[in-house]
């Protein structure tokens, strides 16, 4: 019964902690590891998972932010994080919980139709973006992305809370969207 | 077409810099613009796909011809519309290009004349091979060789065949201005090399552009499911399907072949509405033949990549190469 909550656990001091989920271990390394090499105040945390739910025997901070990384190029990896959904708890869904999606570049290769990811961000209320993370430099810009996102979702900046970006990501959608 | 993206997703609607601020009148491109910004504006899913009649074209079609357009392996390219083509000047093209073919031909060789120089151009047209009556008619180029001997006038043997053709062009064809014929398919058999300077020659003479038209494993799985809802009295071939794993240093490919009925009964019991077929039916479809081969070998099927599908109909590879093999589909 590991569903995740966002405020079951107290916070440590100046740390930040991001959980990225996606059935691609290679991916989620190298944007780990981008991550880490940003300049940070705070002092950034990066867990990896391949699923949810997570074992519930690790002890392990507050995550601050979860990323749910997609492959377009693999339906496995749209399930997998369908499934991984539930066991996240609808609080989370205020701001702390964004969706990744990688390889739209090659569209050669897609198995999935970008729009399918769209209308799944759209029912979690949660932002999409797009990022080929096989791509050195977008790797590294989505990392200082996702470094601020992080931040902004750990309190770490003041004025700003994570329901506050997440309308401010959404006032730039168009109307159409709302009645999907 | 690799065009990597790295924006986010959501369309941003500019409200403040309106084409229309800059252009003086209503131009063609600022209305092409305005429906293009339109377009953006709501997610352009196509989540159902119906199956079109053929019926009213079949009478115009040419058994004899659409005949040898079967069983042959065409590779897919895209076209851009071509500039001032007519199909009255069918015979002037073909004198043109066979000039073309000759001199191309000989630029690399030094005083030879080789069996390759007698060769005869045809352009013709193919009646029927469209979607809807506004498409544009289609039309087929095919490289003959002649024989030497004067005294035998007979068709020599067809080297190469490329047909272009616009099947239900609609959205495309609003966008298209007065000179333009629209046919944005191309199919080639035949060598390389022929393809090659026959691309050059329509690029130079119409303003055009090629580029080799790769099917995605989203439209193949489209196709697998579309092909095997058709409807046929015997199969002469086993539905087959190819993955490719992505895995280093070689990759592995994995196939999967299924008797045609079952893969039609399968098809049958998932299909829903009459005469139209819904995303979700495809996706059932699929994953029907995922859990079947994840239960027996635990391999997880819609991690890998499909490049290859066959059906007694048509088949298709990834790398945007199709053989049709049924006479009642004309697409």
């Amino acid at each position: 019964m590991s569903v995740l909550r966002p405020l079951d656990k107290l916070p440590s001091l100046n740390t930040a902690t991001i959980l990225l989920v996606g059935t691609e271990d290679a991916l989620l390394q190298q944007l780990a590891d981008s991550m880490l090499k940003e300049d940070c105040a705070s002092e950034l945390k990066v867990h990896l998972a391949k699923s949810l739910p997570l074992p519930s025997s690790v002890n392990r901070p507050r995550i601050d932010l979860i990323v749910f990384v997609v492959n377009l190029h693999s339906k496995y990896s749209l399930q997998n994080t369908e499934e991984s959904l539930h066991h996240v708890d609808a609080s989370f869904f205020l701001g702390k919980v964004c969706f990744l999606a990688t390889g739209a570049g090659r569209e050669s290769h897609c198995s999935i139709h970008r729009h399918t990811v769209v209308r799944l961000a759209h029912s979690y209320q949660s932002p999409l973006l797009y990022c080929d993370l096989e791509v050195e430099g977008f790797r590294a810009t989505m990392a200082q992305r996702l470094v601020r996102m992080l931040q902004i979702c750990a309190g770490h900046v003041p004025g700003v809370s994570a329901l506050n970006l997440l309308s401010l990501l959404r006032s730039s959608e168009g109307p159409s969207l709302e009645d999907m | 077409m690799d065009s990597y993206d790295a924006s986010e997703s959501t369309p941003r609607q500019s409200t403040s810099s309106r084409p229309e601020d800059y252009f003086i009148g209503a131009t063609f491109l600022q209305k092409r613009l305005e429906s293009v910004r339109k377009q953006t504006s709501f997610i352009p899913t196509p989540p159902r796909r119906k199956i079109p009649h053929c019926s009213q074209l079949q009478e115009d079609v040419d058994p004899q011809k659409v005949a040898f357009l079967l069983h042959k392996q065409w590779t897919l390219y895209s076209l851009t519309p071509l500039y001032k083509f007519s199909y009255c000047n069918l015979k002037e093209y073909s004198r043109l290009l066979n000039a073309f073919i000759v001199a191309e031909k000989q630029k690399g060789l030094a005083v030879e004349v080789g069996e390759d120089l007698n060769i005869k151009v045809i352009f013709s047209t193919l009646l029927g091979i469209k979607g809807t009556q506004k498409d544009p008619e289609a039309f087929l180029v095919q490289i003959l060789s002649k024989s030497q001997l004067p005294s035998e006038n007979r068709e020599g043997k067809v080297l190469w065949t490329g047909w272009f053709c616009c099947i239900f062009g609609d959205s495309v064809l609003e966008t298209v201005s007065e000179d333009f014929t629209c046919l944005p398919l191309f199919l080639a058999n035949g060598a390389e090399s022929n393809t090659a300077i026959i691309g050059t020659w329509f690029q130079k003479t119409f303003d055009c552009y090629f580029s080799p038209l790769a099917i995605n494993a989203f439209n193949l799985s489209w196709m697998a499911a579309m092909w095997t809802a058709c409807k046929m009295d015997h199969y002469v071939a086993t539905t087959e399907f190819l993955w490719s794993v992505p895995c280093s240093p070689q990759s592995l490919d994995i196939s999967y072949a299924i008797h045609p009925e079952d893969a039609k009964a399968l098809w049958d019991s998932v299909h829903k509405t009459p005469g139209e077929v819904t995303q979700e039916e495809v996706d059932l479809f699929m994953d029907c033949l995922y859990s079947h081969f994840h239960r027996h070998f635990k391999i997880h099927l819609s991690a890998t990549r499909l490049i290859r599908v066959s059906t007694s109909v048509a088949s298709a590879h990834t790398d945007g190469k199709i053989k049709v093999s049924l006479n009642n589909l004309v697409k």
